[in-house]
């Protein structure tokens, strides 16, 4: 076992417990922390396959921008600890038996797929490299995601305004 | 020499079951939006992995445009969730059942 596979072994585990903790917690705020935790570990993942950029971005945006995001909104919500869904055996026990049988054949085609044993070599790619391949080949899509952030900021902020509204109309109808 | 694909491929799968588990199970709708983050997290661990493997930068390109939705997906359903919120005071998606007669 090569040092890089140790890593990998160490990350995947820290990032299985901090997501189960996650799912699991009452308090959301918990579940908020823990999962930054995990998407750390996914951006030391995507260092290690090579993805400098990437994992940078992973934290900026991931671990950054939404979780502060989900902070802000549960502070400004009064959110009282939500328990688990209490559902019947009768609603579980399908699921459950189609959840095994997907986990048996995805198992089963994993392990007998002869190209899924390859070790993945270690490589790096430079920002700059992707950067140039990024805008050289995907300029259109890069253009249409930032499009569609656009229409999500007004989207956005056409709901908050869309109470306001609707607010200022109840407050005129007590007056 | 890190690890072979599959192991990958293992680890993006449980994470995406908990993503699921998250999404279908927990009785808050912030939380069901977080078991979608989960989900799309995964899905970018493969594609990197993927990228690595077959040494196509492609992969990588799109784990770019998987972050642009999360983010996206992400302001709107919490503004969805704000203005929902406000109308009905409660976080239970079990509340919502305005249309139902």
């Amino acid at each position: 076992m090569t040092i890089y596979a140790a890593i990998f072994y160490i990350l995947a585990g820290v990032i299985l417990v901090a997501t189960g903790l996650a799912i699991t917690r009452r308090n959301l705020v918990h579940s908020i922390v823990y999962l930054v935790i995990s998407f750390f570990g996914s951006a030391m993942l995507y260092y290690l396959f090579g993805a400098p950029l990437l994992a940078a971005l992973e934290i900026i945006i991931y671990a950054g921008a939404i979780m502060v995001l989900f902070l802000f909104i549960i502070m400004m919500l009064r959110v009282e600890p939500s328990a688990l869904r209490k559902p019947t055996l009768r609603q579980w026990l399908p699921a459950g038996v189609l959840g095994l049988i997907y986990i048996a054949v995805a198992i089963l085609v994993v392990t007998t797929d002869p190209g899924s044993q390859t070790i993945l070599e270690t490589a790096l790619v430079r920002p700059r490299v992707f950067g140039r391949f990024l805008f050289q080949r995907y300029w259109l899509s890069v253009e249409i995601v930032s499009f569609l952030l656009l229409i999500a900021l007004i989207g956005a902020l056409y709901l908050g305004k869309a109470f306001a509204k609707e607010s200022g109309d109840q407050k005129e109808d007590q007056a | 020499m890190i690890v072979p694909y599959s192991h990958i491929l293992m680890l993006a799968g449980i994470l995406f079951a908990m993503g699921v588990f998250c999404a279908v199970a927990r009785r808050n709708l912030i939380m069901m939006l977080i078991g979608v983050e989960i989900m799309l997290n995964a899905a970018g661990l493969v594609f990197v992995a993927a990228a690595l493997r077959w040494q196509q930068l492609e992969g990588q390109v799109f784990v770019l445009f998987i972050f642009a939705i999360a983010a996206a997906e992400v302001s709107v359903g919490l503004a969805l969730i704000v203005y929902a919120y406000r109308r009905t005071g409660s976080l239970d998606p079990e509340t919502y059942n305005i249309l139902k007669w």
